[in-house]
């Protein structure tokens, strides 16, 4: 971080490509001298503090079939450019992805959710965010994009490190393709952060199945802990065929010591991270049993 | 001069003294029309950026400026030796701080920089992005030295000496005993302890420090646009620094988007703005940005302090021992010094209780760290903090409830004026009447029944009280009678104008605090005429009367008696003249509604306009022996104590979540008596922004440094400031105990609300924590704290 004496971006140039081609012809131009530009809400703060400095700026808000959420058959598939707050206000998506539409108050400000996008969140893959996190618990697809052709990534294998992903320097991020909500399965997402919209100090989301007072197929995923958002494998097994109970949600905590390696930041230890998220853990599933919303 | 007269000027002329009235000024910030100091563009501006320090404390062996001098749009690049030849260094000591020291202090940093931040290189350019580019390019070659970071072992002898001339890195020091102390330890029912720690805060004004300096060589003359609270105090500083003529500096302060304290202290990156105005000849802009700010906008509030107290059986104080340590920058700052803090805590801790027996220590030392200084009720909320977790723990020590504990403790309310024991005085405080009166609006007692209840849920709440003094109005004590040529008088020039309205000049300044409303609506009540009639003039030195300015809780209760004397001086210089015109006695004119009346039967003689329309162009009509005297100008200071205290109690009620630890505030309460109210909107915003700050300590604020020196979250992301979303609903009530020093008897208000609020959320925390037998004394009150304190992490 530097300390002063740089709010003002390095000089750059921009344009503004209207089509998918275009814009890969502009990327092949550039090479790495070229940023892509979604929202701005994490770019633009990146290029005054002089911590990027690219030569050229591609908007990528130009190119409209990159945005929408469409609803096809068993999955719904959100475009990149889609806004945060378009996500928020879809009645699809609190239909068939009631965990995003739960998530997305979480994301920052309403100001910042007006102009930030689905891709951008992904694409920038802070581990704190609440949309990587959304992707993994679901086990969405995320489909990228290159003048080469098109590949689709399992969100489960997509996000890689500390805004890392899989996403090639050539390659754009087109959408995500996740599967409706089934018959029978519920969600949960808390999160606790200091000031509301900041990024979570600790956060979880969970998916699965409760049918008959018994959990089965649960997808737990915590963010804010570690370097990227982290599948707890252990917790969704604790959790197969247990009934809501004092000693579930003591193995459930063990299983999530057991899962997550935890981080520290300025504010918390990794210690306090890891008691956070098996408080959180607990409450989660307390949730989902109970069908309360959050 | 009485509260009786007070009052009952307020009667006769108070239309709008008391009166609920938006800020003039509102509408216009609203429509965007605000004009700061980076809004002024002046031809030929060059833009100025810095190098600075990325080191807590290293040698600086060689500046390499060359690429930097000829990168695109560079107009001038200057290290620190070429502004010392134009600007004398300033050593930020006061006279009567005994024993206070600090070492020359110069714009830029030379042989050695001595904090992170500290301005080291100047680079002007024809735009600012041009500037940042030319500062990516300057090379320094830098040897780290073991820096300063930690007040507990500055003073070790293993610990490098910040100014080897100074000895060692004991900035100050100042001790009390009344004597006595540890006999009633000794032989006290129970003796309560704690150590107590606040964190270095940073203000975090919303406009950041500005200045536009602009030179003209052909008249030496010097006018500089700044972001400041206080241009007369710049005005000296900056004719004593750079050798000008007092009458050739004229500071203006534009819209000041908040002040807090930032604004009143001398940086070298501004001083060397005027410098490089004076070098080239033209104006020179220096707007800091946000992450500078960080690390240049003077800190406060770090301090660690062991206390103890000793209470009998019957719940009397009855004995106070504290020992506060904390750590400045590198220098004193200038030219308010870096000890005032220091003198509050001592003086105030004890607070508005009746006990006499205190024994109290104080240090200061220096560190590698950011300047630090005054910042929105100076060492106060350290002292409320500290004295009010000590009394909480006591009520508790004895199985008291903590309200009834502090009721019996109280200075009696026929004790005033009441010398502290450690010198100053309180001429008058209202403290039973503030503690009935918060007990009934926060409903104590029922919320008492309700924590019970809750509490069998496994829900826990906790009730903090928060008994606070709050010193305004200053004397000449606080740095005039240090050797600082720093005002604590102001002054007032009111002028009928010629179609009857009148303006207003006055030496106190609008920080966004709202100080016009105040000025207007004393004005307009003084003479006699409506708000619309009067235009307030403010922030100029070529203008306006000589002043203090805004600092210390004294603009409206030593500005504001200014201008209700300059209007009464005004009304009845209108007066004498009218009664002239129309052969009566002045005595039974009045002004009412922009007219002259006659009092008893409400017969107008004159309107302002026509009174305004003879003196300026009727001569003929004035009487041949007679001037009128339409302008008149007034003055005032405090002097019959070292400042007012004003007094009130904070309550705050919230649930901790005792497995998570975050805490979740439901409301707040404020009664404050700040005298004279003027405008109760104003009033009540003040207290609330106040008690929004205190809360920012309390729970969220603190400036996080590495050993190395490093601040470890200096941005918006990093440093958590209060938002909206945490804030509960703040319920504001008064009492008014007008003082007796001014016939408006208007004291401070701009401060309560931060002293209060950090000692009250404290109690509440721990009053929520009771159950587990567990308190928690270091701010903020991060969950991390509050678990460790649980034992659960
Ligand atoms: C004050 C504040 C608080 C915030 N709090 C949160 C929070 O709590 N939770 C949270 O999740 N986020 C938060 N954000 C970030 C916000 O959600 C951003 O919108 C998001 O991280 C980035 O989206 P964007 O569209 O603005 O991307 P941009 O800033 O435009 O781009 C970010 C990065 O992604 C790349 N990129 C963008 N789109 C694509 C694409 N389609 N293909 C390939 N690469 C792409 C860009 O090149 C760039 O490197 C916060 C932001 C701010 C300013």
């Amino acid at each position: 971080m530097p300390f002063g004496g740089v709010v003002k971006a390095s000089a750059f140039s921009y344009a503004k490509p209207s089509s998918l081609s275009e814009l890969f012809d502009l990327m092949e131009m550039y090479g790495d001298r070229a940023k892509l530009l979604a929202g701005g809400q994490s770019l633009i703060a990146a290029l005054n503090m002089r911590l990027a400095s690219p030569t050229v700026l591609l908007d990528i808000n130009g190119i409209t079939e990159l945005s929408g959420i469409e609803v096809k058959g068993d999955v719904v598939r959100i475009g990149a450019l889609t806004r945060h707050r378009s996500l928020e206000q879809s009645a699809e998506i609190k239909k068939h992805l009631p965990l995003v539409h739960k998530a997305m108050p979480f994301v920052a400000h309403a100001a910042i959710r007006t102009r930030g996008t689905f891709g951008g969140s992904v694409a920038f893959a802070d581990a704190a965010a609440e949309l990587p996190a959304c992707c993994v618990v679901l086990d969405a697809n995320i489909e990228l994009a290159s003048r080469k052709g098109r590949r689709i990534v399992s969100a489960r294998n997509f996000f890689k490190g500390l805004y890392e992903t899989d996403l090639q320097p050539d390659e754009v991020l087109i959408s995500a393709e996740f599967p409706k909500l089934r018959v029978g399965y519920r969600s949960a997402f808390l999160e606790l952060a200091r000031r509301h919209g900041d990024y979570a100090v600790v956060g979880v989301a969970v998916h699965g199945k409760f049918q008959d007072d018994m959990f089965s197929d649960i997808s737990m995923v915590f963010f804010g802990v570690a370097d990227r958002p982290v599948h707890a494998v252990n917790a969704g097994r604790a959790l197969e065929s247990a009934r809501l109970s004092p000693s579930t949600i003591n193995t459930l905590r063990s299983a999530v010591s057991l899962d997550l390696e935890t981080y520290g930041d300025i504010y918390h230890t990794a210690e306090t991270k890891l008691h956070l998220a098996k408080v959180l853990a607990g409450r989660a599933v307390s949730i989902m049993a109970l069908g309360r919303e959050t | 001069m009485t509260t009786d007269t007070a009052s009952s000027h307020v009667k006769t002329h108070g239309r709008y003294i008391g009166a609920g009235l938006p800020r003039p000024d509102a509408w216009r910030l609203l429509h965007g029309r605000g004009r700061y100091t980076d809004d002024i563009k002046l031809a030929r501006t060059a833009h100025v950026v810095f190098v600075r320090s990325p080191y807590a404390h290293a040698g600086i062996s060689a500046i390499n400026v060359t690429k930097a001098a000829s990168s695109a749009g560079v107009i001038r690049v200057v290290t620190g030796k070429e502004v010392a030849a134009l600007c004398q260094p300033w050593v930020g000591v006061l006279t009567h701080l005994k024993g206070l020291k600090s070492a020359a202090q110069y714009p830029l940093a030379m042989e050695r920089a001595r904090w992170q931040g500290e301005p080291v290189v100047a680079v002007a350019a024809e735009s600012r992005a041009q500037a940042e580019d030319a500062a990516q390019l300057i090379d320094i070659d830098w040897e780290p030295l073991t820096a300063v970071t930690s007040p507990d072992t500055a003073l070790d002898s293993r610990s490098p000496v910040i100014h080897p001339d100074l000895g060692d890195n004991l900035a100050y020091q100042r001790e009390v005993d009344t004597g006595g102390v540890d006999e009633v330890f000794a032989g006290a029912h129970k003796v309560v302890e704690a150590t107590f720690r606040t964190s270095r805060h940073t203000p975090v004004t919303l406009e950041p420090r500005s200045i536009l300096a602009d030179y003209n060589p052909a008249e030496r003359q010097l006018t500089v646009y700044q972001s400041t609270q206080v241009p007369y105090m710049m005005q000296w500083i900056l004719a004593k620094h750079f050798g000008l003529k007092e009458i050739n500096v004229r500071v203006i302060a534009p819209d000041v988007g908040g002040g807090f304290g930032t604004k009143i202290h001398i940086y070298g990156d501004e001083m060397t703005a005027v410098a490089l105005s004076m070098m080239l000849g033209r104006p020179v802009k220096f707007v800091s940005d946000r992450l500078e700010s960080f690390v240049t906008d003077f800190h406060a509030r770090g301090h660690l302090v062991k206390a103890r107290m000793a209470v009998s059986v019957t719940g009397d104080i009855v004995g106070i021992e504290m020992d506060d340590l904390y750590g400045i920058g590198p220098y004193s700052g200038y030219p308010r010094g870096s000890a005032n803090e220091a003198k509050q805590v001592l003086n105030l801790v004890g607070g508005p209780y009746k006990n006499r027996v205190y024994r109290g220590r104080t240090r200061v030392v220096f560190e590698n760290k950011n300047m630090y200084g005054q910042y929105r009720a100076v060492g106060h909320p350290v002292a409320c903090a500290v004295t009010e977790g000590l009394v909480d723990l006591a009520a508790s020590a004895i199985g008291m409830d903590p309200a009834e504990f502090r009721y019996r403790n109280y200075i009696n309310a026929e004790a005033y004026p009441y010398t502290l024991v450690t010198g100053p005085v309180f001429e008058k405080l209202s403290q039973h009447q503030a503690h009935e009166k918060l007990l009934d609006l926060m409903n104590y007692s029922a919320l008492r029944l309700e924590q019970e209840e809750l509490r069998r849920q496994g829900i826990y709440r906790g009730i903090g009280l928060a008994a606070f003094v709050e010193m305004s109005n200053p004397s000449s004590a606080t740095y005039g009678q240090g050797g600082a040529s720093i005002a604590s008088q102001d002054g007032c020039t009111m002028k009928l104008t010629a179609t009857g309205g009148i303006t207003c000049a006055v030496s106190i300044n609008e920080i966004g605090q709202g100080a016009t409303a105040v000025v207007l609506q004393i004005a307009a009540s003084a003479v006699g005429v409506s708000t619309e009639n009067i235009k307030i003039v403010i922030g100029d030195t070529d203008v306006t009367p000589y002043g203090g300015g805004n600092w210390g809780s004294r603009g409206t209760g030593i500005g504001g008696e200014a201008v209700l004397q300059a209007g009464k001086a005004l009304r009845q210089n209108i007066l004498t003249f009218v009664a002239l015109l129309t052969e009566t006695e002045a005595s039974v004119l009045s002004i009412r509604d922009n007219s002259v009346i006659e009092t008893l039967t409400g017969k107008e003689l004159m309107t302002l306009e026509e009174v305004a329309r003879t003196a300026y162009f009727r001569s003929d009509k004035v009487p041949r022996d007679f001037s009128p005297e339409l302008v008149v100008t007034r003055h005032f200071a405090q002097k019959t104590y070292d400042g007012i205290c004003t007094n009130g109690i904070q309550g705050c009620y919230l649930e901790v979540d005792i497995e998570t630890g975050f805490v979740r505030l439901l409301k707040h309460w404020v009664i404050d008596d700040c005298g004279t109210i003027i405008n109760p909107l104003l009033v009540d915003e003040q207290i609330r922004g106040g008690v929004v700050q205190g809360i920012g300590g309390a729970l969220f604020e603190e400036c996080i440094y590495s050993s190395e020196g490093q601040l470890m979250n200096g941005s918006l992301i990093d440093y958590l400031v209060p938002m909206a979303c945490e804030m509960p609903d703040i319920e504001v009530g008064h009492v008014s105990t007008p003082t007796a020093t001014s016939e408006l008897g208007a004291k401070g208000a701009g401060e309560a609300g931060t002293a209060g609020a950090p000692a009250a959320v404290m109690n509440a925390i721990n009053d929520a924590l009771k159950p587990f037998g567990v308190c928690v004394t270091e701010q903020p009150f991060t969950p991390e704290r509050i678990l460790r304190a649980l034992g659960k992490v």
